[in-house]
């Protein structure tokens, strides 16, 4: 029932409901005639702008009420069919039955008030629970970096003329790769606030899938050397229209996921493919795979694979779907069969075979 | 080695000047700093710098702004500094004269790289018409490319393209203005004729086309061509 008050029908459904209701109830009031008396149809009626109040806004309810009750009196008080009322007795009656149906929705509404009042307090305590988690696990990723370069610099400065030339050129590349995590954490953060923001926006132009693969492989050097990778785009692939920059983000982080999440020798595989209006990029390892029961929840945000090694933030697969969905395009992830996963990005977009364009 | 050459900083950080000074004098610059617009401008009007760093996000006016003005008078290379990776932004900036662009955080490598590309008169002028860019040579005169001695044939297009990108070594043409110089003003919007002739062109002067050394993507604003 909770869950049928939360998805309420439309306003004007409501209203309609609550007409044909209240007619339906005056209608078999009406075939009992005679059965059963005109006050006992009052109290019928009654029942009908009760439910009506148990689910729907106070506009309909208040109309139930005043339909119900001009029924009544035209239909049921003698002398019927008149609004005239006969006698004294019945002019309270009629009085009393409005100021029940009437108080009857107030207080219906005000249970619902305080339900809804109750709700959001739920709500509130469990984003206050997302937020903990989240401030946790960024405060983790940010102080890390931050303390290595706080305590690598200090020991430079204060430990200048003791320490050997070994650990100064150590230390200075602890502060290097520090920096590098920082900035990487700052940038993923900064992403993620453009997207949820909306504050971005999307700029189609015809792009080189070879290009785009091609060039954020690139941008994984030195370390992508340890694995194998192999890229698949059709010969006379034609141009796409995408958002170059938006796109080389999700793929490097689809690959940076790979290459954080697999061990080196691990082979990547990245694939394009046309398929009618869509563009289908895939990018697949061999190496463990992911926990099946985890699949479902690897693009919420923050998430991280139980027990998975520190260095991300759990952003980056969330940041690749949100850029992918602004084209309007989605991505899924499966696991292959032996093993491994295989991230699949379908973009439909407009297509250019202008490769074929004789060569001035 | 004495470069000589006077570069100005107009950034508003203290500490980015810093180590901007610190990094361009071991590399034998002569530094100036401005922390703000006003400054700057100023100080480009008393002594023209050989080169300016210029900050986008500067407290009294937009870097923008600052740009376009400089560039009424001052035509040496000037090099945005910007936070923001928005491309528009820096295309913006490209196309209202700035030489070339740096993301904060980059590397100081990347910026004496940049500084001196930009310094470096294009070994393309007018008095040499043979370039050398590593293992190319273009003749300007005979319209002939060489890859490591044996002549490569390029078609019109590509030999005109090729050479605006050389005239241009070590600058970001973006891609607007290479399709407004190699097709005209009514192909401006045509990017896919770019983006064809630009795998051509890399499957003949490329050693791996797929990791172009010479003709070098600058993500959603153009193209680079590196001599080595």
């Amino acid at each position: 029932m909770k869950n049928f008050l939360l998805h309420k029908p439309a306003r004007n459904q409501q209203y309609i409901i609550s007409v044909v209701l209240v007619i339906t109830v005056a209608i078999f009031g009406l075939a009992l005639y005679g059965l059963v008396g005109y006050r006992t149809a009052a109290f019928m009626l009654l029942v009908a702008v009760s439910i009506i109040a148990m689910f729907f806004d106070i506009a309909p309810v208040l109309l139930a009420a005043l339909l119900s009750a001009l029924i009544w009196d035209f239909f049921f008080i003698p002398p019927r069919f008149t609004l005239t009322v006969g006698t004294g007795d019945d002019q309270l009656l009629l009085l009393m039955y409005f100021v029940i149906a009437l108080v009857n929705a107030a207080l219906t509404y005000k249970i619902r008030q305080m339900e809804k009042e109750v709700r959001v307090k739920e709500e509130k305590a469990n984003e206050a629970k997302f937020y903990n988690t989240l401030f946790n696990s960024l405060s983790h990723e940010l102080r890390t970096p931050i303390t290595t370069i706080i305590a690598a610099t200090d020991n430079l400065n204060t430990n200048a003329d003791r320490l050997p030339e070994n650990i100064k050129t150590e230390l200075l590349s602890e502060i290097s790769i520090a920096s590098i995590r920082l900035n990487h954490q700052v940038e993923n953060l900064l992403s993620m606030s453009r997207l949820e923001s909306g504050a971005f926006q999307i700029k189609k132009d015809w792009c080189d899938i070879n290009e785009l693969v091609h060039k954020t492989i690139q941008s994984f050097e030195p370390a992508i050397s340890k694995y194998k990778i192999a890229v698949h785009i059709p010969e006379n692939f034609p141009l796409f229209k995408l958002d170059f920059g938006l796109m080389e983000h999700v793929l490097h982080n689809l690959i940076g996921n790979a290459i954080q999440y697999t061990l080196p020798g691990t082979g990547i595989v990245i694939q394009a493919l046309h398929d009618d209006d869509k563009l289908v990029i895939t990018v697949a390892d061999n190496g463990k795979g992911f926990p099946e029961g985890e699949i479902d929840k690897a693009f919420d945000k923050f998430y991280r694979i139980h027990g998975s090694k520190p260095g991300g933030t759990g952003l980056g697969l969330s940041i690749a779907k949100g850029f992918v969905e602004a084209h309007q395009g989605m991505i899924t992830l499966k696991n292959l069969p032996m093993s491994g996963a295989i991230f699949t990005i379908e973009i439909p977009t407009e297509t250019s075979y202008i490769t074929r364009l004789k060569n001035e | 080695m004495n470069n000589q050459a006077t570069i100005l900083i107009i950034d508003d950080e203290v500490q980015i000047r810093k180590l901007l000074t610190i990094t361009l004098e071991s590399f034998d610059y002569r530094v100036q700093e401005a922390a703000t617009a006003k400054e700057g401008v100023i100080m480009v009007a008393n002594h023209p710098p050989d080169l300016i760093l210029l900050d986008l996000g500067l407290p009294d006016e937009s870097g923008h702004h600052v740009l376009r003005h400089l560039r009424e008078w001052y035509s040496n290379p000037i090099i945005i500094l910007s936070v923001q990776s928005g491309e528009e932004d820096i295309i913006n900036a490209l196309d209202h004269g700035a030489n070339d662009y740096l993301v904060k955080p980059f590397r100081t490598g990347e910026l004496v790289a940049r500084v001196r590309s930009a310094l470096r008169k294009s070994s393309a002028d007018e008095n040499n018409p043979v370039m050398r860019a590593g293992d190319l040579t273009i003749d300007f005169s005979a319209r002939t490319i060489k890859k490591n001695n044996v002549a490569i044939k390029l078609t019109a297009t590509e030999y005109t393209l090729l050479a605006l990108f050389a005239k241009n070594e070590g600058k970001v043409l973006t891609h607007q203005y290479v399709l407004n110089q190699v097709w005209g003003p009514s192909y401006k919007s045509e990017s896919q004729y770019l983006r064809v002739f630009i795998a051509q062109l890399r499957k003949k002067i490329e050693t791996d086309p797929n990791r172009p050394a010479h003709i070098v993507t600058e993500s959603g604003v153009g193209y680079r061509f590196v001599v080595n």
